[in-house]
């Protein structure tokens, strides 16, 4: 979450889940949340009930914007104007949290700059929505004592994706809504333990809590603990790794529990790339399209089969304990780690997962009191957790931000990677339904939540359906500049006119191979959300 | 029987809740009443986590290429073949053509180990996961 880090000098939700049921204002952008995050959903009712308002950023009309006071219908892409819109207003009705910006923020006056360039009405085209709407989001917002952002991959998925996670911590700093209870701005993570994944190191440039490898104080630290010398360079992103083809580098891949062929953007390049490999090894608990391409598959332990940690979207660490043993002859990935480090002749010799974390307690400052036993006594530990004393941390930010002071980082409108024309007049959209999960590789084995869903649906505008003479259950065949798929069309308002939506958890139409890679060039997120379709239907 | 508290694997919110285990097998799940997350309540996957881990096309072996064909295998022959090919290419490519993916399913600690064992091991810091997603 390159964004947020920038400028708080975390990439964490600043609450907890439970918070946002004493917020006020409540916005949600790019987050089907009632799909994505049914607990944070819930929490967003029990506010409704307590009086808060909700206003819904989104494109469609989901779920949750059926209850917004105020929906803001943008066309896709088009976050970064509305959010300087909004900015403007709060500057222009004076609104702004002077006190909070002079004691907590700097590069102020470069947004405010920016901010008095902009032409309102423009912004109304751009976005496509009423100015009178934006205002009086905008005045809500910045007009109340308690209130919260949550966002999620709607916004970090498009190619400016960190430049939206940027102006959102730009309105939240201009109102002063950072530092308090009840009040902040929330990622939501979608996989359970994504948080814990980038806090532990798996990312290129960073050792576990974010410490830089090319810092040589850090690297010195790393050395000294594991006994090695270690690479200055940072390493490749997943998308160099997985979208090289013939020409990358990578000769061999080591794939634990992830299935890049399904989930990642232009699967076609992936699955190419995997295949091209000298050698790849998977280790999963299903044969996933990923596994299915290796040379070797090792069958790994469910989390019923193991004893370990998870850290949630607010920072949560907790237990994850061992119900029943492994089934068949599975074993834990950790097993599997170890077993293959001490055949290359560097023995880790871990008695338990316990003794690990002990380890990472050392080595990692936000987990410096994070040990098993702790855990296991409480509902977990929310990080930053220094020592063995220290209570955890349920809302961040509040009397100093992580980088000292919260940075404003002006931000403008790039639009997204590729515009409808002519010949792909549709907007494509992507995302997930309640009752699957990502790639499907759990959710579908499981029966009942296959019986709900079993199936991608295109869900296609009224309008578009009668221009294209296409009803509920016709087959439609969907394509891009790079590929198209077959698929049920589904009539529904929930899309606006002149776009489409399908989820990517379907094999039988991985909707994957159609979309684009144009990167944001700082997060290196692949941009899933805005790209250009045509529809046919197909007749039988 | 028994009842095991432990935390769902499907999204972040993180709940908290119980699996069922019945001669072996987990048969259910249950909400945790005063998890700060759960408070009594799941959502519909939470509520279908055990049917997943009892299904039938789990893999529940070591598998490896023969012939082009993925063929059962002992762990050692698994894991000989595999250390013997991460050795080479590491060797080969000066530390440079190897690429690991961690995983946002897995825990902590194996995703700990799995970068330390990319970073010592292995000697790159080519280790991602798909956190961006
Ligand atoms: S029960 Fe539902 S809301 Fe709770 S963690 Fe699991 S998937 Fe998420």
């Amino acid at each position: 979450m390159t964004g947020l880090a920038t400028t708080f000098g975390s990439g964490a939700m600043t609450n907890s889940i439970n918070e946002i049921e004493q917020a006020e204002v409540i916005i949600v952008s790019g987050s089907n949340t009632t799909e994505a995050h049914p607990q944070v959903a819930r929490r967003i009712f029990d506010a409704l009930d307590n009086g808060a308002k909700l206003i819904v950023i989104d494109p469609r009309r989901t779920l949750l914007a059926e209850f917004a006071h105020i929906h803001l219908d943008i066309k896709g892409g088009t976050d970064i104007p509305l959010l300087n819109g909004m900015m403007r207003v709060i500057l222009d009705e004076n609104l702004v949290d002077d006190l909070f910006i002079e004691m907590r923020t700097e590069n102020y006056h470069a947004l405010r700059d920016m901010l008095f360039r902009l032409d309102l009405n423009k912004i109304a085209d751009i976005t496509g929505v009423a100015l009178e709407k934006i205002s009086a989001a905008a005045q809500l917002y910045a007009r109340a004592q308690k209130a919260v952002i949550c966002y999620c991959l709607g916004i970090t998925q498009h190619v400016c994706g960190t430049g939206n996670v940027e102006t959102i911590a730009n309105l939240a700093m201009m109102a002063g809504h950072v530092e308090k209870e009840f009040t902040g701005v929330d990622p939501l993570r979608g996989q359970n333990n994504v948080q814990g994944a980038c806090d532990m190191g798996a990312l290129p440039g960073v050792f576990p809590s974010y410490q830089a490898v090319n810092n040589p104080e850090h690297r010195e630290k790393f050395e000294r603990a594991w006994g090695v010398e270690l690479s200055p360079v940072p390493g490749l992103t997943l998308m160099h790794m997985t979208h090289g083809g013939p020409k990358s580098p990578v000769r061999g891949m080591f794939i634990m529990g992830e299935n890049p062929v399904l989930s990642e953007p232009k699967a076609n390049k992936v699955d190419q790339t995997l295949k091209e490999l000298e050698f790849l090894a998977v280790s999963d608990i299903f044969l996933s399209e990923t596994a299915q391409l290796a040379h070797v598959v090792f069958p790994a332990a469910s989390f019923a089969e193991k004893t370990g940690t998870f850290t949630n979207s607010e920072r949560r660490v907790q237990m994850v304990r061992q119900a029943i043993p492994p089934i068949g002859s599975c074993r834990p990935d950790c097993e599997i780690i170890m077993s293959i480090s001490e055949r290359l002749g560097y023995p880790m010799d871990y008695e338990s997962t316990a003794e690990i974390m002990e380890e990472i307690a050392l080595l990692a400052p936000t987990y410096g009191g994070m040990h098993h036993d702790r855990l296991e006594s409480s509902w977990g530990l929310q990080w930053p957790c220094w020592d063995r004393e220290h209570p955890g941390t349920p809302f961040l930010h509040k009397y100093y931000f992580s980088r000292g002071l919260g940075q404003f980082i002006p931000t403008t409108h790039q639009s997204p990677g590729e515009l409808p024309d002519d010949d792909y007049p549709l907007v494509l959209n992507t995302g997930m339904v309640y009752h699957q999960y990502r790639t499907a590789t759990m959710t579908r084995n499981s029966v009942t939540l296959n019986r709900e869903c079993n199936e991608a649906v295109l869900e296609v505008n009224p309008q578009d359906a009668a221009s294209y003479n296409i009803r509920t259950d016709d087959m439609v065949k969907l394509s891009s500049r790079r590929g198209s798929i077959t698929l049920k069309a589904q009539v529904t308002e929930q899309v606006g006119a002149g776009s489409v939506y399908t989820t990517f958890h379907f094999t039988e139409a991985p909707i994957n191979e159609l979309t684009v890679d144009t990167k944001d060039p700082k997060s290196k997120c692949p941009e899933f959300k805005v790209c250009a379709v045509k529809m046919e239907k197909i007749t039988t | 029987m028994k009842d095991v508290l432990t935390t769902c694997a499907y999204c972040g919110c993180g709940c908290g809740l119980y699996l069922h285990v019945e001669n072996g097998k987990v048969t259910g799940s249950m909400a945790s009443r005063n998890h700060p997350v759960s408070h009594h309540n799941l959502c519909v996957k939470g509520w279908h986590i055990h049917e997943f881990i009892h299904n039938s096309s789990r893999l529940t072996q070591p598998l490896m290429r023969k012939n082009g064909k993925l063929v059962p295998v002992s762990w050692d022959e698994a894991l000989d073949f595999t250390a013997e090919n991460l050795r080479r290419i590491r060797d080969n490519t000066n530390c440079q053509g190897l690429g690991v993916l961690a995983s946002a399913k897995c825990t902590n600690e194996e995703n700990y180990l799995l970068q330390k064992f990319t970073r010592t091991v292995l000697k790159t810091n080519n280790i991602d996961h798909c956190a961006r997603l």
